[in-house]
């Protein structure tokens, strides 16, 4: 079922097989029928862990959402709340208990704390009176769930704002607990790096952690060589270029949320002759993106301009499995060939999809792109289609914008405001997106000047509303937005040092990490690079520029769990995202892997999957929103 | 002297510590020692109707205990550790106490099983299969140690054996006794070949088992049975005795005349002592058959059996003999029995008094002998155990060591000094000794100093803080609790010292810590907003006031009175931008009302662009003018302000007066885009003429006029244009325009 999970480098499925233990355990401990109620932010993390089938074969008959008033009737011995440690949840826990109908027989209360349990919390049933009605209180420890076979999530959305924007460190700390809970599963990382304030704080808690637990010596092999944490905000620029990649593309166009995307149907509809388009299904269409899909395995983290090819050549390949059968001519062959099918028609099917997405994307982003797409086989055809007007504004407008972005991250009149801005707030374009350019142009100037910030500010204002001075408060707060304070602009010499920008980024073929912004190289990623070879001791002066600490620690291992390294084997490297990390980043942390002559091989870890749009979604302020 | 009241069951739990239970329901907790622990009731309504008897059991869950009252109601508790009550439902039909009745655990669950007659109910009412006809009534019932066996006797005199949950029988045994045993008890062991119930009247025991046979033993003195996990213990005044079923290996060696490989093996090594040749006959017939590992098994086995020293070494030497012949036997479970059976007899030693079997000690683990010996203070001897095991540091040696500072924190007549001296000389290189839980019961015993003095060597700074409150030293706990990382654990402690302190010296402390400033913020944001107006004022922090205003202002009525008060504190904060923008915010509202009022267009809660939208959109030119001048909006974004909204009117006129009006700042394209946009092509040629030639191209485009489009990219020699407008011409109805294009293209590739 996670048979994904173990593909990689580092087996994840063991991670994700002692949460189901875990999760078994509790189950039990409620003996007879279940309900659960679930704090809706949690379903969606706890679809990576286990499906409804788990739960069914553990006595859940039932499951609702957590909401004021009385839990719905259900004929079941418990009622198990799974709840962050949230005090408004407790409250509506609390309302939800006090409200039970008495006439009914009993049933049996329980909360499940994830990831912690919370003193707090339970002082706050305590308070409402309703502590003792609970026959079990426990704690889910879900810090890292294995999204993919070489990627680790933590799905807390908010832990980019509060760290940075709220000084609220609970979720370091439970970053800090999921790597004590991966080095008991995969052994003491030797060497932990950081850059930045939160990933210093992040391994003095796990050095710290390590010396409370001293005594119960870890005896496990180390998996991996190399722990590498860093702080979103030591590279705040990467994020909100649009990534160019087919995985990073989905997710900004449509929203990856917990390994699914929720897609506009039409283009799915089966296309039977003679219907028509009668029935056009209204549901949107939900897909699950992982690399248990073989083709989405491939073509993830391509550029988009090289997607297409590998498409057609897909394509290729299975018309031609198909065309075996007219060479099967024993018993034996067609036997062999029919064996075959389910595996043949699951790819007939995945690439079917893969077309239609690629299409959508291609509707919207179709300046940049430029496909080849004559030698699409009749699977693709209707590619070639003449475009209708519409979409090509939208295209033109997702061109205009990518020239703008890329303008400004090579340095091109960063300082004086910028007319497409302005066409564009005029327009009353989405404000996230005039959000998105405005902090791209200040992390890329270092600042703009008072003037250039006041009439960007002024400007959103009139438009988009006063209540968004909160908004920009936000983000000059995390330093999205900032006033110029010295008129020296570092952004060209970190520019120029690390090769963040690469003139001839190859998108197919790619022989740097550029080709996955086409022609931006991430920060983040770059500095991950330079790491392994050759050190960041010959970037001192760079890393001093970008904001906080950097750092090396050792930990000791006991004796005997020295890794002897075979000649030609790779080193692991975790890499972990404080605050988030986008697909782009993951494409090219994954390329660096696949480099024959790399040498390091990388699992990536996060607090979230983000993307510029969602993540400063998550810094803003909407006062009316508390009204309703 | 007992001073409590009627105890009417004792028993022991599964950490060794007695339990009294009493008629009135509550049970007493005493240590080995006598000392008082603690105590808890069975449920108030006991109180009136006593309780008639009661029972302790184990599971897997730990142990627990059950009840009857005098009106015939079950009252049980799985795990007296973690006090749940269960009432059980009340028996049909039953007239007074019952006649007998067991705990079972089944499907993770204690059940009563109770007799009434001849009937047995569990939840369902149901009888064993096959009990002989005679019987009128169930006078007794056992159940096994596992619980997956029941016994029950009859007032005929039967005992019936069977499953647990009476789906089967296993025999039925008529042992004329008629008058009702003081107790039964399940005799057998794991794979046990004969499963036996030994019953006990005054005087004698009876063992019974699937055959018809019985045996039986003279009694002397008063004695009880205990069952256990592999035999029946019984104990009297002056003996304990063990009664079991001989194990497998024992009968294999030392039955009469055996030709067990265990057997001859052990006559070999005998014949080998005595330095005779019939050593090497007995070996070889061992080896002929290929059993000498075998031997060399049943020998370690029984040796694991025997409760003599003597005999077992004369076992495990013949073992180690037979093992001298054999290659590739592992090595592992000799050595492990020579090991176990070196920690057993030294338990079994009358001073320290824990007579084990094998069986029961590979049941019970190391971890749990240690645990006994702990509860019994034998410190020395297990540190010795855990030394000699080998067990983890953190399981075995310091685990043991902290029981003993637990112990020694109690004794009363030694200073706090010596006693904190000697614990951390002697805890000092132990890893993972948990110096709070020593502390918790030095507190518990009333001494806070000395109590203090051991946190200090507490690694875990989490560990400390609920102690530390505990004993109110909670700026200490708070300093701990940040030093911990968790954050849970700070809010714990600010939210007790919100409690404690008053507000000023409340804040004070915060102040000084800025992690718990932040976390109480995060917490009055969303609990209590006029506490963090406070913290503001306090920490002078106008800028966060001013945003405090802003959000009030969308919340409550008095919205410009609010806004007034963030304008002052921006000011304070020498935020210029904000302050000037929420002063126009506050003049753009009372425009919004005004108009409200006069026009009674809805406007409030609209940004300003939108406001001169929607009077555009309403024909309110003039004041979306006044708005346009007051406000200072940059031409540029009002011509597309406008433009944009007099194109969702339709109001071709009013375009085409205003392109008229002055330059636009926004050049035409704008004009010819939107017209199109709303599907009037008429309207938008008549700006394509004042596009700016570089736009030329994309305007006719816009309209559809492919040879305008051709003529001003021609002229305009631009390679890229003359592309575009090729991509878009059809090769079928365009060939003249196509290849006009491809010359000038050819042309300007020239040059």
């Amino acid at each position: 079922m996670a048979a994904h999970l173990s593909y990689g480098r580092v087996n994840l499925n063991i991670l994700r097989e002692a949460a189901r233990k875990e999760l078994r355990e509790f189950l039990d401990k409620c003996a007879g029928s279940k309900a659960i109620v679930w704090d809706e932010y949690l379903t969606g993390p706890f679809g990576l862990i286990a499906q409804y089938s788990l739960l069914k074969e553990h006595e859940v008959e039932k499951m609702f959402t957590l909401k004021g008033g009385r839990v719905p009737p259900a004929d079941v011995k418990n009622i198990i709340f799974f709840v962050r440690p949230r005090l408004e949840l407790m409250d509506i826990i609390a309302e939800n208990v006090m409200s039970e109908d008495k006439l009914q027989p009993p049933r049996e209360f329980h909360i499940l704390f994830v990831p912690r349990r919370s003193l707090l919390c339970e002082q706050r049933l305590k308070e409402q009176g309703v502590l003792n009605s609970f026959t079990n209180i426990d704690e889910y420890i879900l810090d890292l769930i294995p999204y993919d076979g070489d990627l680790l999530s933590m799905e807390s959305e908010s832990a980019f704002r509060e760290c940075y924007l709220e000084n609220d460190q609970t979720s370091l700390y439970h970053t800090a607990k999921g790597l004590m809970t991966l080095q008991a599963l995969y052994g003491t990382i030797p060497q932990i790096f950081g850059k930045g304030e939160c990933a210093r704080h992040v391994a003095n808690m796990m050095l710290r952690m390590k010396r409370e637990f001293a005594g119960s010596q870890n005896q496990i092999l180390p998996v991996f060589d190399t722990l590498l944490l860093l702080d979103r905000n030591v590279d705040l620029l990467t994020p909100l270029a649009t990534q160019l990649t087919y995985e990073g593309l989905i997710d900004e166009i449509y929203g990856i949320t917990n390994g699914y995307v929720k897609l506009p149907p039409e283009k799915f509809a089966q296309k039977k002759p003679g219907e028509g388009g009668k029935d056009l299904p209204t549901e949107p269409k939900k897909l699950q993106l992982n690399s248990a899909e073989e083709l989405y395995a491939e073509i993830r983290d391509k550029n988009f301009n090289a997607v297409g090819a590998a498409l057609s050549k897909k394509a290729k390949i299975i018309s031609a499995a198909f065309e075996e059968r007219h060479n099967a001519k024993t018993v034996g062959e067609i036997k062999q060939f029919v064996s075959q099918l389910p595996h043949m028609q699951a790819a007939r099917n995945s690439l079917a999809n893969h077309t239609s997405i690629a299409e959508l994307i291609k509707d919207i982003t179709s300046e940049f792109s430029s496909f080849s797409l004559l030698s699409l086989s009749h699977f693709l055809n209707y590619f070639c289609q003449v475009l209708p007007f519409s979409s090509r504004v939208t295209s033109e407008v997702f061109f205009d914008n990518l020239t703008v972005e890329q303008e400004f991250m090579t340095g091109v009149d960063t300082d004086k405001v910028n007319t497409y801005i302005e066409d564009c707030i005029s327009r009353k374009d989405p404000l996230i997106k005039i959000l998105r350019l405005v902090c791209m142009q200040s992390v890329c100037n270092n600042g703009l000047k008072q003037k250039v910030l006041d009439h960007y500010k002024r400007e959103i204002l009139q438009t988009y509303g006063y209540e968004h001075i909160l908004t920009l408060n936000n983000l000059e707060k995390v330093g999205l937005l900032k006033p110029q304070t010295t008129t020296r602009n570092n952004y060209p010499t970190i520019r120029k040092t690390l090769k963040l920008w690469m003139e001839d980024a190859n998108e197919q073929n790619p022989n740097d990490i550029s080709y996955v912004y086409s022609g931006y190289a991430p920060l983040s990623v770059r500095l991950t690079q330079l790491l392994a070879r050759p050190g960041w001791r010959s970037i001192e002066e760079v890393l001093k520029m970008l904001p906080g600490p950097h750092f090396e620690e050792r930990q000791q291992l006991p004796t005997g769990l020295h890794k002897k390294r075979q000649q030609g084997e790779n080193r692991t490297t975790l890499v972990f995202f404080l605050g988030g990390v986008t697909y782009a980043e993951i494409a090219a942390l994954r390329f660096l892997s696949q480099m024959e002559d790399g040498g390091t091989e990388y699992v990536i870890a996060t607090t979230k999957l983000i993307n510029g749009t969602s993540w400063i979604k998550s810094l803003m302020d909407r006062p009316e929103a508390q009204i309703s | 002297m007992w001073k409590s009241g009627v105890v009417k069951q004792l028993g022991w739990t599964v950490c060794d510590d007695l339990l009294c239970i009493q008629e009135d329901g509550t049970v007493l907790i005493y240590d080995l020692f006598g000392n008082f622990k603690r105590h808890f009731s069975m449920g108030n309504e006991v109180g009136q109707s006593q309780v008639v008897e009661a029972k302790v059991f184990h599971s897997p869950y730990g142990t627990g205990v059950a009840i009857v009252t005098g009106a015939s109601r079950f009252t049980l508790a799985t795990n007296i550790d973690d006090l749940k009550l269960r009432r059980l439902p009340e028996v049909p039909g039953l007239q007074g106490a019952p006649t007998c009745w067991a705990v079972l655990t089944q499907d993770r669950q204690s059940k009563v099983l109770v007799a009434t007659g001849a009937d047995l109910f569990i939840l369902d009412y149901t009888s064993p299969p096959g009990l002989s006809p005679q019987a009128t009534s169930i006078v007794h019932m056992c159940v096994s140690f596992s619980y997956k066996y029941l016994a029950l006797f009859t007032d005929s005199g039967h005992l019936w054996m069977g499953t647990a949950n009476l789906k089967e029988k296993l025999s039925e045994v008529e042992t004329k006794v008629r008058n009702p045993p003081k107790q039964m008890a399940w005799c057998r062991r794991p794979k046990s070949q004969q499963p036996s119930v030994v019953i006990m009247w005054d005087g004698h025991i009876l063992v019974a088992g699937e055959c018809k046979n019985t045996i039986s033993y003279h009694l002397e003195g008063v004695s009880i049975l205990v069952p256990e996990l592999d035999g029946v213990r019984i104990i009297n005044g002056t003996h304990h005795e063990l009664l079991q079923e001989v194990p497998a290996s024992c009968e294999e060696i030392f039955k009469i005349a055996s030709m067990a490989p265990g057997a001859l093996l052990l006559e070999a090594h005998k014949e080998y002592e005595k330095e005779s040749q019939k050593a090497d006959e007995y070996l070889r017939e061992i080896k002929e058959q290929n059993l000498l590992g075998e031997a060399v098994k049943q020998c370690v086995e029984a040796a694991g059996h025997e409760l003599e020293a003597e005999t077992q070494k004369t076992l495990l030497r013949a073992a180690s003999f037979g093992k001298c012949f054999l290659s590739n036997f592992p090595p592992e479970p000799f050595v492990s029995m020579c090991r176990d059976l070196r920690v057993l007899n030294a338990v079994r030693d009358y001073t320290v008094g824990i007579p084990l079997t094998h069986t029961q000690f590979k049941q019970m683990t190391v971890q749990v002998l240690i645990d006994r010996l702990v509860y019994r203070k034998l410190y020395p001897l297990a540190i010795e155990i855990c030394r000699y095991l080998k067990t983890p540091e953190y399981q075995g040696v310091s685990r043991v060591l902290k029981h003993w500072a637990c112990c020694k924190v109690q004794q009363k007549e030694e200073a706090d000094e010596v006693i904190a001296r000697a614990i951390s000389l002697k805890l000092g290189e132990a890893a993972g000794i948990s110096y709070s839980e020593i502390a918790t019961k030095a507190y518990e015993c009333g001494r806070t100093e000395l109590a203090i003095k051991l946190l200090e060597f507490e690694p875990r700074s989490g560990e400390q803080v609920p102690l530390l409150l505990k004993m109110k030293r909670s700026q200490l706990a708070l300093s701990k609790a940040i030093e911990s990382g968790d954050t849970d654990l700070v809010y714990t402690v600010v939210t007790y010292l919100k409690n404690e302190m008053n507000r000023g010296d409340f804040f004070m402390t915060l102040r000084n810590q800025p992690v718990a400033l932040s976390l109480y913020r995060q917490f009055c944001k969303h609990q209590e907003q006029d506490t963090l107006k406070d913290l503001f004022n306090q920490d002078d922090d106008h800028q966060e006031l001013g945003n405090f205003y802003v959000k009030a202002s969308y919340k409550e009525k008095a919205q410009i009175g609010h806004l007034q008060s963030a304008v002052d504190e921006y000011n304070k904060a020498k935020n210029e931008f904000a302050a000037k923008a929420t002063e126009e915010e506050m003049r753009l509202l009372r425009f919004q009302k005004k108009l409200e009022e006069e026009k009674g267009e809805s406007l409030v809660g609209f940004s300003l662009h939108d406001t001169i939208r929607t009077l555009l959109a309403v024909g309110l030119h003039k004041h979306a003018e006044q708005l346009y001048k007051d406000f200072r909006v940059p031409d540029k974004r009002y011509w597309w302000l406008k433009l944009t909204a007099l194109a969702e009117k339709e109001d071709w006129e009013e375009i085409e007066k205003f392109a008229k009006s002055k330059k636009s700042p926004i050049g035409y394209l704008p004009f010819v885009e939107i017209c199109v946009k709303h599907h009037n092509k008429y309207e938008a040629k008549k700006y394509v003429s004042r596009v700016t030639p570089e736009q030329k191209v994309k305007a006719h485009l816009a309209v559809g006029d492919l040879e305008g489009a051709a003529d001003a990219a021609i002229e305009r020699r631009n390679d890229g244009e003359i592309s575009t407008v090729l991509s878009r011409c059809s090769p079928s109805t365009d060939r003249a325009l196509v290849e006009r294009l491809n010359r000038a293209k050819a042309t300007a590739a020239k040059k």
